[in-house]
């Protein structure tokens, strides 16, 4: 069981409020991401839940029981830091072992379970190895056996990948998420990276400055941005932003139209644009333009566009992809 | 083109620093040679060729024994380096691991007393020593020695634990250690190479020690510096028996110094390299 609430939780630095007040869901099994631009909170937020910062008010439970004042080792949590935090004296099976090994359990359980361990993870090989003679990702596996063989009841991954390369950062990617469908365990992922939270969550929350912007699914938020900070922040390339008489004509402040929803012509369309910088991706073509009376607006044409710096091109945004906010930046439902 | 360049900078750069290091090494290798002159070559003038007599060495071990000093030695560096650490380990550690706004200013302050010159306070130190009948007990230049190293001591540990990631003592609490497991089995491994260089390099710099060590000792707790000293005695110069007793007062060092290079190359960066 993992399942985590967060009530009025807050957290203040000296005279900085990093966390105002945040209220919180987490049910058992599913993979959450805490998503956000750095300095928003979100490592803390995780440090908080870990027990590895106190709070300055506000309660967390654990499967309903009240662990604020408790110790970290006591929340049954495990953690995997962006360091990987391996103690670097000791070999792969003692890194495993070592939370095992706190915890009193017998030495032929815990080799049965550092060898079960090793085996999910790839790592049978290299269990006498010390950490120094093994690679980022091996490394990331080791601290992930360090986090599973003590069966916590959530996992915390705090930014786990951004220390790899961006090849290996897919496969571990992929990886977590696999682990995730066959422990179906709790796990709480924290990152600046809006792909990461895109391709791995059940749930994502937005933070911006210690607030939730927004708590819902990758598409919920991909499809209904609360408002427009997330619906800057979720998908990539960014949502355009456009004002002016064209975003009034909609009856709003400001009019969103993500780059895949702009429909792109060479003879005909409602905005006429040059392009910039043409990005040739093979599948896509990313297309920075600067659209005549509404300025620069990034576009996605298929791969087979062939477009090249200067050329003039047209656009028309699709109107059912439409996006439209206040002006307070709060979006408009029809 | 490129390969051979970076040949002959490699060839220059090994010349370069055989060199250097002959010049920083001469006055020992002088040292060595003269300790085996006879009296008469020493005072001749410079001379790298010596008749290779190994006199002086017995005339220096039947005058004075050797044996009583090198002991003060040993006894007065390793001491006062183990008091040093008692003291400087559980500072440097709180320093390190729960600063406040006032360490770097406690750390600059500890720093300051040692450019201080020695001279200025000796005085006030021999008085103190004459008044708590200190002059020439071991126990006296023990403290003496501890309190002029340990500001380098406290430095050395602070930089090496200052090295020690925070994260891994996260991950050990969140593994379930307490205080006294996070101590014994996370800390304490990984402490032990910075306290280790730390202590050779300070039994060296005690070792070496010789402004207070003369001056506040005699004969019972004189360790060799004051050995050496005593060779340049009112009766007259002995420059090839001065040498024998100074070759004989750096050569367990010097074996020392050879086998611990590793650590000592670490400590003397003062883990500023990683």
């Amino acid at each position: 069981m993992g399942s985590i609430t967060l009530q009025k939780v807050s957290k203040v630095f000296g005279e900085a409020k990093v966390i105002p007040s945040i209220d919180l869901e987490i049910n058992n099994g599913e993979f959450v991401v805490f998503v956000g631009p750095s300095g928003c909170g979100k490592s803390t937020l995780l440090r908080l839940i870990a027990g590895l910062e106190d709070v300055s008010g506000g309660h967390i439970l654990i499967d309903g029981k009240d662990v604020t004042d408790a110790a970290p080792a006591a929340r049954g949590l495990a953690m995997v830091f962006q360091s990987y935090a391996l103690y670097p004296h000791m070999s792969v099976r003692k890194n495993i072992a070592f939370p095992l090994k706190m915890a009193k359990m017998e030495q032929s359980a815990i080799d049965k379970k550092v060898e079960a361990a090793a085996r999910v993870l790839n790592l049978t090989d290299y269990l006498e190895r010390r950490p120094s003679q093994l690679s980022g990702g091996q490394r990331q596996r080791v601290a992930i056996g360090r986090a599973i063989v003590r069966e916590p009841s959530a996992f915390l991954f705090d930014e786990p990948l951004s220390n790899l390369d961006a090849a290996l950062r897919g496969t571990m990617r992929l990886e977590i998420s696999d682990l995730h469908h066959q422990l179906k365990t709790t796990m709480i992922y924290v990152t600046h990276d809006q792909v990461e939270a895109m391709t791995m969550a059940d749930k994502i929350v937005v933070l911006n400055r210690g607030n939730i912007e927004q708590v819902g699914s990758p598409l919920e938020l991909y499809k209904t941005p609360r408002n427009l900070f997330v619906a800057g922040f979720i998908g990539s390339p960014h949502m355009n932003f456009v004002t002016g008489s064209y975003a009034q004509s909609k009856s709003a402040k400001t009019a969103g139209i993500r780059p895949e929803h702009l429909i792109l012509s060479k003879d005909s369309g409602l905005w006429t644009g040059t392009v910039k910088v043409a990005e040739h991706l093979g599948a896509d073509t990313f297309l920075h333009l600067d659209v005549d009376g509404i300025g620069q607006v990034t576009a996605r044409a298929g791969g087979e566009f062939g477009a090249q710096y200067g050329d003039r091109v047209y656009l028309t945004p699709d109107e059912a992809k439409l996006h439209r906010f206040d002006d307070k930046g709060l979006a408009l439902r029809a | 083109m490129a390969r051979s360049v970076t040949t002959r900078h490699k060839v220059t750069a090994t010349a370069a620093a055989w060199v250097v290091a002959l010049i920083i090494f001469f006055p020992i290798l002088y040292t060595l040679i003269t300790s085996i002159k006879t009296e008469p070559e020493a005072i001749a003038g410079f001379s790298l060729w010596p008749s290779g007599t190994f006199e002086n060495y017995i005339t220096v071990q039947t005058q004075r024994d050797y044996f009583k000093p090198f002991m003060n030695s040993v006894i007065l560096s390793v001491g006062s380096t183990i008091l040093a650490l008692i003291i400087a380990i559980p500072s440097a550690w709180a320093m390190a691991f729960s600063p406040t706004k006032r360490t770097k200013d406690i750390l600059m302050w500890m720093l300051s007393t040692k450019m201080m010159p020695a001279v200025a306070v000796l005085v006030p130190i021999y008085l103190m020593f004459r008044d708590f009948g200190l002059l020439d007990s071991r126990i006296g230049l023990t403290v003496m020695l501890t309190l002029i190293n340990l500001p380098i001591v406290v430095w050395m540990l602070y930089t090496y634990f200052r090295e020690i990631p925070g994260e891994i003592l996260e991950a050990s609490r969140m593994d379930g250690a307490g205080l006294w497991q996070e101590i014994v089995y996370v800390l304490t491994p990984m402490a032990v190479p910075g306290i280790a260089s730390t202590l050779l390099l300070n039994i060296i710099l005690a070792w070496n020690e010789s402004f207070w060590t003369i001056r506040l000792s005699t004969t019972n707790a004189a360790p060799l510096t004051a050995f050496i000293a005593s060779f340049s005695s009112p009766q007259g110069l002995f420059w090839a028996k001065l040498s024998a007793a100074s070759t004989m007062a750096i050569a367990p060092i010097l074996i020392l110094g050879w086998f611990s290079q590793k650590q000592l190359v670490r400590g003397l960066t003062f883990g500023a390299v990683k």
